[in-house]
């Protein structure tokens, strides 16, 4: 008996039998288009997350001084400037303060800077101008906002040249920030931006607890951190004083998150294809004992045990690839569902694709083969016996 | 003289049934020549049935030769056994055996099909088969849609589609009334004047008469003639 008549057969068999063969298939069915839709969202969100870590800049360094007894200070922080890989450098002291235009206020980051924050942190500006030296030396109550805290406070009208207050004091607006977008746990969009020096007063710190460096290029944020480090060393006796981080160990990081995430939705597929595969497995049982007397009537005839082996073999990994033809459309279609409900991303591989559905196919000829088997060896005078 | 179509010398078959040993043939000789028309009488349990899937090549005898047109069947392993029960044995069972989700034409194409014939071919020869027991026009009815006596007919024609030496007929009129019992017999002499061996099982008498030749059997033993 050749193949294509045998896939013919198993069709019609499968057709015959709808609904139990949509039941035989749906662990198949669930098991394929979870491991698609949850590998299509992971993997959009640990793009998305990548996107905005490299929206940072990947030349970022990012420093933290946890060591609030010796004071780092602005002094320090030029010397940082000048150690080798490191471009620039802007200091950043941060709080939360209420802003307010007339009755319309808001809670936001305030953070104070240098005008090297801008390049460093990759901003641009859309109305007026960012933070200068010269508010940086003489002190200006001028602020820069983001573009969140300026729609919040002024609406569609342009801040530039209006007035703010800030915790009661009044600051003048000399820039409005393009949007940029949230990312690991901060929102540049929601904040104003301060003079470094302006802050130092208004938050009533002095010293530096956060700054910003830039390397040259990429090939030399590993220069620039160890050359940081060893400078933070000369003030701090111990290493857990300060922290270090450049973009690409935060990058390893996530990488790494996602990769155990991974894997652990594929674990958790390759169980529920497993299920899948004992269900057919038992259906098959079930279909070799109800059609034993068309086993035999085949057998009469001259099909050999190969024939039959042959014959429920491509009908349960029928069963199965069609159940794993529609898990992936399932998976894809719940994917697409997610991500315009959320608005998040989902991004599709190919191969994980490819792999879900020859996976299925797998997992139907190897449970199949043992009812398949158990077909074949029946006695063809035994199985004609059988009402 | 020619070699006979089937020569059985000395079959024995015995089955365990629970504590007792059941001789079901007990040194059966037999030899049936070509185109013969042979009936095989005997009540039930007298071991018809056994030498039926003897004859058949359904199983194989514990001693004793069998020579099938030139094969020896006892010393032929399993799928050989498959290859011969398709190309020189076409059977016709009492209750038609047909498969139910199959049309007749499919029905009738089975042992084509696993002798690996394309599928035009299949199709082609399983008509002419259909035309030769008058049920052409039925070609594509479903066995349910269709009377005992049509199904047995689509059964003869998928007995002959594929051309055996042999038609072995278990008790073809049993479950059929007796006119249309009538038209199959008269369809089975009709095939044995062409030229075709058939051998037909039964307990009926009435039917067995219609053979050239009759058998007996009881307990396993074998005589030639009516012995009931």
């Amino acid at each position: 008996m050749n193949l294509m008549t045998s896939i013919i057969m198993a069709f019609r068999n499968i057709r015959a039998n709808k609904t139990r063969a949509f039941l035989t298939m749906l662990g198949i069915i669930i098991g394929v288009s979870s491991v698609i839709a949850l590998l299509a969202i992971g993997q959009g969100s640990s793009k998305s997350v990548a996107n905005s870590v490299n929206s940072l800049g990947t030349n970022l360094i990012t420093v933290n001084i946890t060591n609030t007894d010796t004071h780092f200070t602005m002094d320090k922080l030029n010397q940082v400037g000048k150690v080798y890989g490191v471009k620039s450098v802007a200091p950043v002291l941060s709080g939360r303060d209420t802003v307010a235009n007339g009755s319309t206020s808001s809670q936001v980051s305030v953070t104070g800077t240098t005008s090297a924050y801008m390049g460093i942190r990759q901003l641009t500006v859309a109305d007026g101008r960012f933070i200068s030296s010269f508010d940086e030396n003489n002190r200006t109550k001028n602020v820069v906002l983001g573009s969140d805290t300026a729609t919040t406070l002024f609406g569609t009208q342009s801040p530039v040249n209006k007035s703010i207050l800030i915790n009661g004091e009044r600051f003048n607006v000399i820039g409005v920030m393009n949007s940029k977008g949230g990312s690991m746990g901060q929102n540049s969009d929601d904040a104003v931006y301060l003079p470094f020096s302006t802050a130092q007063r208004l938050l009533k710190t002095t010293y530096i607890t956060q700054f910003y460096a830039q390397a040259d290029n990429q090939g030399d944020v590993n220069w620039a951190v160890n050359g940081i480090s060893r400078l933070l060393s000369e003030t701090y006796s111990s290493t857990d004083d300060y922290s270090v981080v450049n973009q690409q160990d935060v990058m390893q990081a996530l990488s790494s998150v996602t990769g155990t995430m991974t894997m652990l939705l594929a674990g958790i597929a390759g169980i529920s294809l497993l299920v899948g595969g004992i269900g057919i497995m038992n259906i098959m049982l079930v279909s070799v004992t109800e059609r034993t007397r068309e086993i035999g009537i085949r057998k009469a005839i001259g099909a050999k045990n190969r024939d039959i082996l042959l014959q429920f073999l491509i009908e349960s990994a029928v069963l199965s690839m069609l159940g794993g033809a529609l898990g992936v459309a399932l998976g894809i279609l719940a994917a697409q569902i997610y991500a315009a409900a959320t608005g998040g991303l989902a991004v599709y591989s190919i191969s994980v694709m490819a792999f879900a559905f020859l996976f299925s196919a797998a997992v139907g000829i190897i449970f199949g083969v043992f009812p398949a088997y158990k077909a074949s060896r029946l006695s063809p005078i035994e199985a004609l016996r059988t009402e | 003289m020619t070699e006979p179509m089937i020569s059985m010398n000395q079959i024995e078959k015995s089955y365990q049934m629970g504590e007792n040993m059941v001789h079901a043939l007990d040194h059966v000789s037999l030899t049936i020549n070509d185109g013969d028309f042979l009936s095989i009488v005997g009540p039930s349990g007298s071991g018809k049935s056994t030498l039926m899937h003897m004859m058949g090549c359904l199983d194989k005898p514990d001693s004793g030769e069998y020579v099938l047109g030139g094969s020896h069947i006892d010393r032929l392993k399993d799928r050989d056994l498959a290859v011969i029960r398709n190309q020189k044995i076409g059977f016709i069972f009492q209750n038609f055996n047909l498969l139910g989700k199959l049309t007749a034409v499919e029905n009738v194409e089975l042992p084509l099909l696993y002798r690996g014939i394309k599928a035009k071919e299949r199709r082609a020869r399983a008509l002419v088969c259909l035309e030769q027991v008058g049920l052409r026009e039925r070609a594509g009815h479903l066995p349910s849609q269709l009377s005992g006596g049509q199904q047995q007919r689509v059964a003869i024609a998928r007995a002959l589609s594929g051309e055996p030496q042999i038609l072995l007929a278990d008790e073809p009129t049993g479950a059929l009334d007796s006119r249309t019992s009538g038209e199959i017999m008269d369809l089975l002499t009709a095939l044995n004047e062409k030229g075709r061996t058939i051998i037909l099982i039964t307990h009926d008498l009435h039917v067995a008469r219609k053979a050239r030749r009759t058998v007996s059997i009881r307990d396993g033993r074998l005589w030639e003639g009516e012995h009931i």
